[in-house]
């Protein structure tokens, strides 16, 4: 029992040092364990209250799991039809140029029905921000073929494996909208190590400052999993990430701003 | 402030009209017979002078989602197209109506099914009038007759569309959107400054976050939300019939017809008139809600009714419901891009009703 006593001699508010942000509800996420979302959640939620961004944000949620986010974030919301976020929020800016507006987009809302609204909303250089969760599987449905499910992976719907002949190529939007002239800056990252959580934290912060600079549209690919829709433990699913999704989506910079050179665009950096 | 006479086509006044009401955006994507509305906002340049964004978007689909994107902010915003376009914006139209959103959409209807014609047809009667996207909704419907109503409507659409907190459409046709009238504009208005409480500006300590959204996982929550909108159409039903009589009080003969088929049959009714026939028109300005109270009393006083319409024949079920058996029914009218011509109305009268 002196063990417990000790655990709760330390635990006074002076030693807290995580802490629920003021943005986060009190809803209890609807997530399976061990899922990436949380965590992406968790930091927008630190960067609208660092940036002291409540009273100025508005979010665009997708169809898919995340789907229900205006249940976890204390901000005003609206919940897109399947693939349309850009579009509604191209307009939500255009409107409104002085807020802050992201759209938060799985890969089928994002790289399958959305397609023609974001690589659209990002060849206009809409000034908004398009966060994009990558888990190569459509999770609310039940774990289908996603247009970004890799080769040789397994879904309810490549039973044995994609087989890019029969099934078509992975759809790598990051890299495409990286070309296009109205996208600012362009990242791929992940949260599912304490490091790349802080990388992308900075990522968001950086897509929060260009955005009040009117500089174009932000994208950040966030690779994430899914251990339901993968059939496999948290722990399992984030070493199969580390191990076939990642150097399939390789993390760093793909397009970043001209003042601003970084070493990432020639050298993706390598997962740590 | 002295009201302005011009020469216009409907398309056009429908762009100026917006212009002048002051609305905050217009999204929309070029199809004929309806093309003029975006070629004339993007010519008049309203982002310069009263701040109203207009743009181009991608597809239909893109355009109706960022009216949904916009309306959602509080802001007075429309789109428009034409038959096949419209059925792409279906999607987006269920979305706005379930999530309650006000917004103007208007459709220059053409000859159907499929890609069709790009003349002018009264044939998106059942899209309009009974859903058109899926679930439980309505749509109010507002039906021009004249160049002068196509900028009237759009005023009179936000106003009710801001009113019930529902997505109106100004169902018109190829030919009023391309036939030149002279039309009366209204003096610029400012835009809006008032925000409505349910609009998502960005969630001020003042208040609770505002959440846009038609989805609700409890059915027994989406049944309770399913009976407040029917309370809304009921409602609607009873406040906002509009409709136009043209000599009615003695009919025998009772014409119902909306748009350009009215301005058919007004004349048909003069040529029957100058026959002796005891000819009457009435013209539903409103298809929803539908002046079914108005037709039932008429029915009691004519011998038949005839639903004129450019189409195989849909107005003419709501014609029946409302008529509910008094008197018998009939249908006529051309199709496929074709308008009817006011001697063949009267033809038909003649020859299938009163002798056949």
């Amino acid at each position: 029992m002196a063990e417990v006593t000790g655990i709760k001699e330390f635990i006074k508010p002076e030693n807290l040092v995580y802490k629920k942000t003021k943005i986060m509800t009190d809803n209890v996420l609807h997530y399976c364990p061990g899922c990436g979302h949380g965590t992406a959640h968790r930091i927008l939620a630190e960067i609208i209250d660092e940036e002291d961004l409540q009273s100025e944000t508005i979010g665009v949620s997708p169809v898919g799991c995340s789907v229900f986010l205006y249940y976890y974030l204390d901000i005003d919301w609206q919940e897109a039809a399947h693939g349309r976020a850009p579009a509604v929020a191209t307009a939500i800016k255009r409107l409104m140029p002085e807020k802050f507006v992201f759209t938060y987009q799985g890969d089928g809302d994002l790289a399958a029905i959305g397609t023609s609204e974001t690589i659209h909303a990002c060849n206009r250089g809409e000034n908004f921000l398009i966060i994009f969760i990558n888990n190569g599987i459509y999770g609310m449905t039940g774990g289908q073929m996603a247009p970004t499910t890799i080769p040789g992976m397994k879904t309810s719907t490549s039973p044995y494996g994609r087989d890019v002949k029969i099934m078509g190529n992975p759809l790598k939007m990051t890299d495409i909208v990286a070309t296009l002239p109205g996208t600012y800056y362009v990242t791929r990252q992940s949260v599912h190590t304490p490091a790349n959580v802080r990388k992308t934290k900075k990522a968001i912060r950086k897509a929060v400052q260009y955005q009040k600079l009117n500089k174009g549209t932000c994208f950040i690919e966030i690779i994430s999993n899914c251990p339901s829709g993968w059939r496999m433990t948290p722990t399992q699913a984030n070493k199969w990430m580390e191990e076939n999704m990642i150097p399939f989506y390789p993390l760093g910079d793909l397009k970043v701003p001209a003042e601003e050179p970084d070493q990432q665009t020639k050298n993706p950096e390598k997962n740590d | 402030m002295e009201k302005e006479l011009r020469l216009m086509k409907g398309n056009e006044a429908v762009a100026e009209a917006a212009i002048r009401t002051g609305a905050d955006g217009y999204f929309g994507y070029p199809i004929t017979p309806q093309s003029e509305i975006l070629e004339y906002l993007m010519e008049a340049a309203p982002y310069n002078t009263t701040g109203m964004v207009v743009l181009q978007a991608e597809s239909e689909i893109a355009a109706i989602n960022m009216v949904y994107g916009g309306a959602a902010c509080g802001k007075k915003v429309l789109t428009t197209s034409s038959s096949p376009g419209i059925s792409l914006k279906q999607e987006g139209i269920t979305y706005i109506a379930g999530a309650e959103l006000p917004c103007l959409i208007v459709n220059v209807v053409r000859g159907g099914p499929g890609l069709g014609t790009i003349q002018p047809a009264q044939s998106d009667y059942f899209q309009a009038v009974k859903g058109g996207g899926h679930g439980d909704y309505h749509l109010i419907v507002l039906a021009p007759a004249s160049v002068q109503e196509m900028a009237d409507f759009v005023e009179l659409g936000f106003d009710l569309a801001f009113k019930y907190r529902n997505p109106v459409m100004m169902l018109s046709d190829g030919a009023i959107g391309q036939m030149m009238e002279k039309v009366w504009l209204g003096p610029q208005k400012e835009r809006s400054k008032t925000v409505p409480e349910w609009a998502t500006t960005g969630k001020p300590p003042t208040r609770e976050r505002n959440i846009i959204t038609s989805l609700d996982l409890d059915p027994a929550r989406q049944e309770v939300f399913n009976r407040k909108l029917i309370a809304k159409y009921n409602e609607i039903r009873e406040k906002e019939v509009r409709f136009e009589e043209f000599q009615c009080d003695d009919a025998e003969y009772l014409l119902v017809a909306y748009g350009t088929s009215a301005r058919v049959c007004q004349k048909s009714v003069q040529l029957g008139r100058a026959e002796g026939l005891k000819v009457g028109l009435l013209r539903p300005i409103t298809l929803f809600p539908f002046p079914s109270k108005r037709i039932n009393v008429l029915a009691g006083k004519v011998k038949m009714m005839l639903s004129i319409e450019m189409s195989a024949g849909q107005m003419v079920e709501d014609v029946l419901l409302s008529v509910n058996g008094k008197v018998p029914v009939y249908h006529f009218g051309r199709m496929g891009g074709i308008v009817t011509e006011p001697e063949e109305v009267l033809e038909f009268l003649k020859s299938k009703i009163i002798r056949g």
